[in-house]
């Protein structure tokens, strides 16, 4: 093809598009539609989602998610920590879920450390990816339903979460950014008496998800707000790039933790619910049912945890102990160089990825055998549900907006990194 | 004395000024007091504390409250309508103190005794859709708006359902006033037999009042704060007053529309000791303990969905009712000119 040919066929291409465009901006001005900005300081933002509708009345013509305002460049930072030092970043993207994205960043550096993890540090990360994971369901539940109106769920849930945020605090001294996870185990054993708290509380809390079905699951009006809101077909999951509950309520029995086991998911028994509406009301069965099964894998982590090691035993990665600095030259050199260096990692790439509370949470974590990562890319999940916000919401009511934003579980820590 | 209050001018207007703070201070101090139990009831179900620093058991929260209100700026919107945005609150108050004049509290304790005083309630509640709407459009605000749009479709959908329902007992009084519908229910509280229509009657009143699961108009976490979404400071504060004097008031209505008013459960003894304005209370009270369970239990509704319910349910419902309550009234000649049950 000549390029006057080309250039012919570029200037009526351009002629089109312009009457495209023109025909679009007069249909908003003669039609009933306006504009309205919901957010970023919407109560049912969720953060700081700002979605600019096109509304007919009430009904959404349009809706277009803008993100970014909480852009704080975590890749970029990464870039320039060590390995460890880059580690409390994840705690801080998802804030529902900290340790499950520790646990993706974790996963990554030692599988390009080709390092063995000790099967007590394996059982307590599982255990706590676990008691995240209904840490993170229950506030995305309740919150949900807070965004249709139900008050108490939320109050009861919060009961709750205080009781798994204490366990966040024994073990790591944080209630909410833990950054307990170590590249090769975690940071410490657990403390006295840690499991049978836990064991005790795995026995009661079935019945307080009793209580917040009890509310929500059979109630009629919640049925009304969320059956058929927001649906989402299999294949529509699929090409917008859903994952974890969201993918699983469209029909698609995708888990990583049953997929590509990683850790010890492999040892404990689960079931991975899946729905067919792909509606809000089945994102929301869904986690409710995850939930009681993460019950279910607290208390086989607890049966099945031995005593022993709770790191790797090299100590180019892990600090040494204390009491050994005092008395043994080998092992003050190596928490020197450590705590002022960092571990080297030789150079490779890794796409690892977690089945986190909201779904495929991924670390593709690119190594040039320094003590810090030469790129690190994160999958957030969250961002490819955002973009389906659109689609979902077509010929919703603006309340039905809120419902879907709910249901899709979306941390802006986590979308706009 | 009693010629100087009932024959001279002067005091007979000292009299109805008397009659109205008699009225007037009781409520008030209600209103102040039930966003207090609100707080309190919610929060134990919740499983929180609620309101406990502010005087022994939080008590003294509600004066806390409007002390807080009346020292916060009065913020105007630079595009508001100014007129519309000041009178839209005042409205909505005075509107909701107003109804209290049929509204008695024992035999013949009314400030007005009106024989057409439900009318006169029913007029009332629907002049007091204007406060939201003027809000909703003097702010000049989107969200605003959309409230008020929202309120006035809400309204045309369960007010059709809420007369026919006054209706039904209207036909088994015989009288449209308060107090002969409260003397007609000596035998037996109209709820007992009418028991549908009173609960479509409570449900309307949970529409009427704005409260959950039918507050659209406020819409929390879709509207932001719907139609005072741009009030601050007193102007928002009335609007809160309004909101739980009409909460009193429709408590008020349904007591003595279907739980027998000041009447007592049982003519008997220990019962009738009791005076007739404190059993009201104590049926208010219930009724309102209700209105505040209802906010705790339930999802609110979609807007589309309260008018399919009005229109596609209660209304052929009620419509039906007043028909059959009618057909058999004339067929068995019960009841017909008052003097029901």
């Amino acid at each position: 093809m000549s390029s006057e040919v080309l250039k012919k066929e570029l200037a009526t291409k351009t002629e089109e598009l312009n009457a495209q465009v023109k025909q679009n901006i007069s249909q908003v001005l003669s039609g009933d539609s306006h504009t309205l900005n919901f957010g970023p300081q919407h109560p049912s933002a969720h953060g700081v989602l700002r979605v600019v509708m096109e509304l007919e009345g009430e009904v959404i013509k349009r809706a277009t998610p803008h993100i970014g305002l909480l852009h704080r460049g975590t890749e970029k930072l990464l870039e320039h920590k060590a390995y460890h030092k880059g580690l409390p970043y994840f705690d801080r993207l998802d804030y529902a879920s900290p340790m499950s994205e520790e646990h993706a960043y974790v996963l990554a550096t030692e599988k390009l450390l080709r390092v063995d993890v000790p099967d007590r540090a394996k059982w307590i990360r599982v255990l706590f990816a676990e008691i995240t994971r209904i840490l993170n369901h229950l506030l995305n539940v309740t919150a949900m339903g807070l965004d249709c109106g139900a008050m108490t769920p939320a109050l009861w849930a919060y009961e709750e979460r205080e009781r798994l945020m204490e366990f966040y605090e024994g073990v790591s001294g944080a209630r909410f950014h833990a950054n307990y996870f170590r590249h090769g185990g975690v940071a410490k054993d657990l403390p006295a008496g840690m499991e049978d708290k836990i064991g005790k509380w795995v026995q009661h809390f079935p019945k307080i998800v009793d209580d917040i079905e009890g509310l929500l699951t059979n109630n009629r009006i919640w049925k009304q707000r969320t059956v058929g809101i927001g649906v989402c077909t299999t294949e529509e999951a699929l090409s917008w790039g859903f994952s974890g509950p969201c993918l699983r309520a469209s029909g698609v029995p995708w888990d990583l933790r049953r997929s590509q086991p990683y850790d010890n998911y492999n040892k404990v028994e689960f079931q991975v619910p899946v729905a067919r509406q792909g509606d809000s009301y089945d994102r929301y069965l869904i986690r409710i049912i995850e939930m009681r099964e993460s019950a279910k894998i607290i208390e086989q982590c607890l049966n099945k945890m031995q005593p022993g090691a709770i790191k790797v035993e090299n100590e180019k990665i892990s600090p040494p102990k204390r009491k050994d600095m005092k008395h043994s030259m080998e092992a003050l050199i190596n928490h020197f160089k450590l705590y002022s260096g960092g571990f080297h990692v030789p150079a490779g790439t890794t796409y690892t990825a977690v089945e986190s509370p909201k779904g495929e949470f991924g670390v593709y974590l690119v190594a040039d055998g320094g003590t810090k990562p030469y790129r690190c890319k994160i999958r957030p999940t969250g961002f490819s549900h955002l973009q389906a916000l659109g689609e979902l919401s077509h010929r919703h009511m603006l309340a039905d907006m809120v419902a879907i934003i709910g249901s899709m579980d979306l941390v802006f820590g986590e979308v706009d990194r | 004395m009693e010629h100087f209050f009932l024959h001279t001018m002067v005091g007979s207007i000292i009299l109805i000024v008397l009659k109205v703070l008699a009225v007037l201070v009781p409520l008030l101090i209600g209103v102040a007091y039930l966003t207090w139990i609100e707080r309190k009831v919610l929060a134990a179900i919740m499983l929180r504390k609620g309101p406990n620093v502010v005087g022994p058991f939080g008590l003294l929260q509600p004066f806390a409250d409007a002390v807080k209100m009346i020292f916060k700026e009065t913020i105007i919107p630079a595009k508001a309508n100014r007129v519309l945005f000041f009178i839209a609150p005042i409205l909505g108050f005075s509107l909701s103190m107003l109804a209290w004049a049929v509204i008695p509290a024992n035999d013949g304790w009314a400030v007005a005794n009106l024989n057409i005083g439900i009318l006169y309630l029913l007029a009332i509640s629907s002049v007091s859709i204007y406060a939201t709407l003027l809000a909703g459009w003097g702010s000049n605000s989107k969200y605003a708006l959309l409230g008020a749009m929202r309120a006035a479709a809400q309204m045309i959908s369960y007010e059709l359902a809420m007369g026919l329902v006054i209706a039904s007992v209207l036909l088994l009084v015989g009288s449209a006033n308060l107090n002969d519908i409260v003397l007609a229910q000596r035998h037996v509280w109209f709820f007992l037999p009418m028991f549908p229509m009173f609960i479509i009657f409570f449900i309307s009143c949970l529409a009427e009042t704005n409260r959950p699961p039918f507050d659209f108009a406020v819409g929390e976490s879709e509207l932001v704060a719907g139609f005072f979404a741009e009030y601050s400071s007193m102007a928002f504060g009335l609007f809160f007053l309004a909101e739980y004097g009409n909460m009193i008031l429709m408590s008020a209505i349904i007591s003595i529309l279907f739980l027998g008013g000041w009447l007592p459960p049982l003519d008997y003894v220990p019962f009738t000791w009791i005076p007739g304005p404190f059993w009201l209370i104590i049926k208010i009270l219930i009724c309102l303990f209700c209105f505040i369970w209802v906010r705790s239990a339930f999802p609110r509704y979609r807007y589309d969905q309260l008018m399919r319910l009005g229109w596609k349910v209660f209304l052929p419902f009620t419509l039906a009712w007043v028909v059959l309550t009618a057909g058999f009234m004339m067929a068995t000649g019960i009841g017909i000119y008052g003097g029901a049950a």
